[in-house]
């Protein structure tokens, strides 16, 4: 049934978890609609030919027909608003499910640009336009443009996101079967909006652990699936928060930030990220991916209880790229040790020393 | 140098003609001067005729180059660049030329007054601005066909339109003053309506069409000057660099589309409402009956208009919402259904115990049923929030919207054009042929945006210029779909120019029907009614002589 629903609606493969469900509904939702159509066509069709003219002359004088009665009017109006109601109901269940991320899954950082798509990973891969992905695992991507507002689509997930400059937004899945699943950019984005797409290659755990978390030793080596992947001087794979930490240094963040949990200017980023922060107003919020990018490029929009509000904002000037490494940095740190007699870093010199190149960011 | 002299002109005192048998009608006497500067709503009315027919034609042709375009997954006849400004241009001329000023410029203008049993508007001079300011507003925004085309789509989403580099300011500027066009008339149409109503005439006496134009001036006035503004910031952020939107310079894209699907949501209602009103005249005069519920059609015009202005932001479902304010919207726009809903009813239950006839008017109201229902029904599925991520910006949503402004209104214009004809011109025009014409028309709409509907569920995104192969076949069933679209639509203009030319004269008052505006001759005299009408029956007394 759910087969010969889904062909003759011509609907993809259902290939995340919640693909399913999401279909059932649609189902639901179209036959009652398309019922409710046929009804309103064969009342139609009854009428027209039980009521049809006879006389082409003077009508014979008829009475005047009763208009509806209020209990008729407001019967349907209830009756109707009953249904759609009930639909509603059940969408915005399923689209909490989709709102609330998982926790412990997979993060990837996706940053969007006119017209292409590239996905970084904490082990400092990065990959252009393909996506690989374990099965049966939650993904989270946190995502970004460079330029103009994109959006996210693998139909066969059946999840979609806009892709905002400025903003991180998430969208999660996770891959029911191995295979290889379109990413199309849903958003028009300019000349070459129908051909920004992408590819999601879904593999086994194992495979993907094989292929792809072991880190590529030599640059000319064997071909290796990720061969775009970012490497450092000696041919290792810098992690995604080793890079955060560069930029961390370079952009001047760790002279009111620490990685260690003492508080200095600002809040620690040690215990940060999944953590619930008090704000100076309002309820306290999550540290996500969203909210961390806010606090980089808004910082007075929530500012954290008990901090003056003295950072200066980064829109502009960071690179969406530096932004994800940043991310991941306080990510790396969510469960890191708190020592509270560690050193401070010193307020006015970065603590590394840094590549001048990283100036205009780290990624092209 | 001597001076010329002059003989000046002199007026001759003609003798009145001897008893004319009636007075002429609008249609005839002084030269195009006279109808350039006219200040009658029924000469108002025929310019405007003129010119949204125009770019009904513009924006037809349009969507042609779009669907022959994609009959092929790769290039075919133009490049993305091409292709991108013909979307925005069909978008563009559409809404904001053709389907946002139609019925109400056209119909609207001519008709309100006599529903009302008036001379004329309330503002004769505001209504021929009015056209004048539509004009404007039209050429400017062509003006971005000569400066090389604009390629931000009709919802001029930032940043993209902020930094796009293609004529966007024309096309904002152009939009802006045709918003302002929009608001002189429906000012005036509000003013009209409380002010202008015949002895008699009480608000629960006017006919239907008057009360659905009543709820589109309020949109209107009410709307559009928050559309107008948006479009100004974004001609701003372009031109100085202001960066109300530009999230480099601090400004939030988000922003820019709360503000533009503010108006333009309620713009959806702005172009279906008077359509509703049609329809509702329609339905009664082929059933000869009143309609089913008076009541619930006036006051679901209202429902509608005022609940419209706060669904706008079902259309940023994916956009990032919070799961409240989905939750919201989503139930917002489930009521508006409702109202919709309860229309589609109620005319549905006029025809009972009816005496149903089947002009083509008549037909049109039943595609206008079929096609209403259908799209507000998957208007419904769309707002089922957790539906929509799947749908949103896919060729489903395309289709849906589609369905609602050519399928409703676009079937109610044709129906109100066959209908008064005989109003506006005291011709007739030939019944066999616009019958085939009709249901042209309405096989090939089917054929057009049914495919697109499954081109949508199977994940095609809108506005895409290349596709993958898969989804061909679907494609060229909706070019072929569109093609016979065009040929109905053709046909419907060759048919009407003929009868507009030789069609055969008609009495008053040809489909019998009691409202209002067939108590003057067919074509009205200049001054509408040659005694002031005093109202003693219902638009809808098909139980009395008339
Ligand atoms: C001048 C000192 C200063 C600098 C430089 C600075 N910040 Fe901050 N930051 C603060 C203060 C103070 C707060 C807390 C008040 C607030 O929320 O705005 C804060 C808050 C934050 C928060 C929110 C944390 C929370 O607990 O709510 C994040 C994330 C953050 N900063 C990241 C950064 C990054 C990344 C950089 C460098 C690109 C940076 N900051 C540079 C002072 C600074
Ligand atoms: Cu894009």
């Amino acid at each position: 049934m759910n087969e010969l629903m889904r062909r003759l609606l011509f609907l993809p493969p259902q290939a995340s978890g919640f693909a399913r469900d999401f279909d059932y509904l649609h189902y639901a939702v179209i036959t009652v609609s398309m019922l409710g159509v046929l009804a309103v066509a064969l009342a139609l069709l009854w009428f027209s030919f039980k009521y049809r003219r006879r006389t082409q002359t003077t009508d014979p004088a008829r009475p005047r027909p009763e208009p509806l009665t209020h209990a008729q009017e407001f019967g349907t109006a209830f009756g109707l608003l009953a249904l759609f109601v009930g639909f509603w109901c059940f969408g915005v269940r399923q689209y909490a499910v989709m709102q609330r991320v998982p926790p412990g899954g997979l993060l990837v950082y996706v940053t969007a640009k006119q017209w292409m798509w590239s996905f970084d990973y904490a082990n400092g891969n990065r990959t252009n336009e393909t996506l690989y992905v374990p099965t049966g695992r939650t993904v989270e991507l946190a995502m970004t443009s460079r330029d103009v507002i994109h959006s996210f689509y693998v139909p066969a997930f059946r999840i979609k996101k806009d892709v905002i400059p400025g903003r991180t937004t998430s969208v999660w899945f996770s891959a029911v079967r191995p295979g290889v699943y379109p990413i199309f950019c849903a958003e028009y984005c300019g000349l070459d909006h129908s051909v920004m797409r992408g590819r999601v290659v879904a593999l086994t755990p194992n495979e993907f652990a094989e292929r792809f978390e072991r880190t590529p030793r030599a640059p000319g080596g064997a071909t290796h699936p990720l061969a775009e992947a970012e490497l450092g001087g000696n041919g290792e794979l810098t992690s995604l928060a080793a890079r955060g930490e560069r930029v961390a240094a370079a952009r001047g963040c760790l002279r009111c930030h620490t990685l260690d949990g003492t508080p200095h200017l600002g809040p620690s980023w040690a215990r940060l990220y999944g953590h619930e922060v008090p704000l100076e107003s309002g309820a306290p919020v999550v540290a996500d991916a969203a909210y961390l990018t806010e606090s980089m490029m808004e910082p007075l929009a929530k500012v954290h209880r008990g901090f003056s509000p003295i950072m200066p904002t980064y829109r502009g000037i960071l690179q969406p790229a530096e932004t994800a490494a940043l991310v991941e940095l306080i990510r790396s740190l969510a469960d890191a040790p708190i020592q509270p007699t560690a050193p401070l870093v010193s307020a006015d010199a970065p603590a590394v020393t840094l590549p001048t190149a990283l100036d205009g960011g780290i990624a092209p | 140098m001597t001076a010329p002299s002059l003989t000046l002109p002199r007026t001759v005192e003609e003798p009145p003609l001897l008893a004319p048998a009636a007075p002429a009608d609008y249609l005839h006497g002084g030269g195009v001067r006279s109808w350039l500067l006219t200040r009658d709503h029924k000469r108002i009315a025929v310019m405007f005729l003129g010119a949204t027919s125009l770019s009904l034609l513009l924006g037809g042709i349009l969507a042609l180059l779009l669907r022959v375009e994609l009959l092929t997954p790769g290039p075919t006849i133009m490049s993305a660049g091409a292709y991108n400004r013909s979307f925005t241009m069909h978008g563009i001329v559409m809404v904001f030329m053709f389907m946002i000023p139609a019925i109400p410029t056209v119909f609207g203008n001519f008709l309100l007054p006599l529903m009302l049993g008036a001379r004329d508007v309330a503002f004769p001079r505001l209504n021929l601005a009015s056209f004048y300011v539509y004009l404007l507003g039209s050429a400017i925004t062509l003006t971005s066909l000569v400066a090389g085309g604009a390629d931000m789509g009709w919802t001029f989403y930032v940043p993209y339109s902020t930094t796009s580099p293609s004529a966007v300011a024309n096309v904002a500027f152009g939009v802006f003053v045709l918003g302002l066009s929009s608001v002189m008339t429906g000012i005036n149409f509000i003013v009209t309506v409380h002010t202008m109503r015949t002895a008699g005439l009480s608000w629960h006496r006017l006919p239907l069409f008057v009360w659905s134009l009543y709820g589109t001036s309020i949109i209107q006035v009410l709307a559009t000057p928050v559309l107008g503004m948006s479009l100004l910031l974004v001609a701003a952020d372009r031109l100085f660099g202001i960066g109300i939107f530009d999230p480099a310079l601090g400004g939030d894209p988000l922003l820019f589309q709360h503000l533009f699907w503010f108006y333009s949501h309620p713009a959806v209602y702005i172009m279906i409402l008077p359509a509703m009103g049609v329809i509702s005249e329609v339905v009664c005069v082929y059933s000869r009956n009143p309609p089913a519920s008076y009541r619930a059609i006036a006051y679901s015009s209202l429902g509608i208009a005022l609940v419209g202005f706060l669904t706008w932001g079902h259309h940023l479902f994916v956009a990032g919402m919070s799961l409240f304010d989905g939750a919201v919207f989503g139930v917002l726009s489930m009521f508006v259904a409702v109202f919709s809903a309860i229309k589609v009813f109620t005319w549905t239950a006029t025809l009972r115990r009816g005496s149903v006839s089947f002009e083509t008017p008549m037909l049109y109201f039943f595609w206008f049923m079929f096609l209403f229902a259908f799209g507000g029904m998957t208007g419904v599925a769309v707002a089922t929030s957790s539906l929509d991520i799947h749908w949103h910006d896919t060729y489903f949503v395309v289709a849906h919207f589609h369905f609602i402004m050519v399928g409703g209104t676009l079937t109610a214009y044709l129906a109100a054009l066959h209908y008064w004809f005989p109003k506006f011109f005291g011709r007739r025009y030939n019944e066999r042929w616009a019958t085939i014409a009709s249901v042209t028309v309405f096989v090939g709409f089917v054929l057009t945006f049914v495919p697109q509907f499954l081109l949508g569920n199977a994940g095609m995104p809108r506005r895409y210029y290349a596709y993958p192969p898969e989804f061909q076949w679907l494609n060229v069933l909706s070019t072929g779909g569109a093609s016979i679209l065009a040929a109905g639509m053709l046909l419907t203009l060759v048919e009407l120019g003929y009868a507009l030319a030789a069609g055969p004269r008609t009495e008053r008052n040809p489909w019998g029907s009691r409202s209002y505006e067939w108590l003057s001759a067919s074509p009205p005299p200049t001054e509408n009614f040659e005694n002031e009408l005093v109202i003693a029956r219902g638009p809808y007394d098909y139980h009395l002589p008339e």
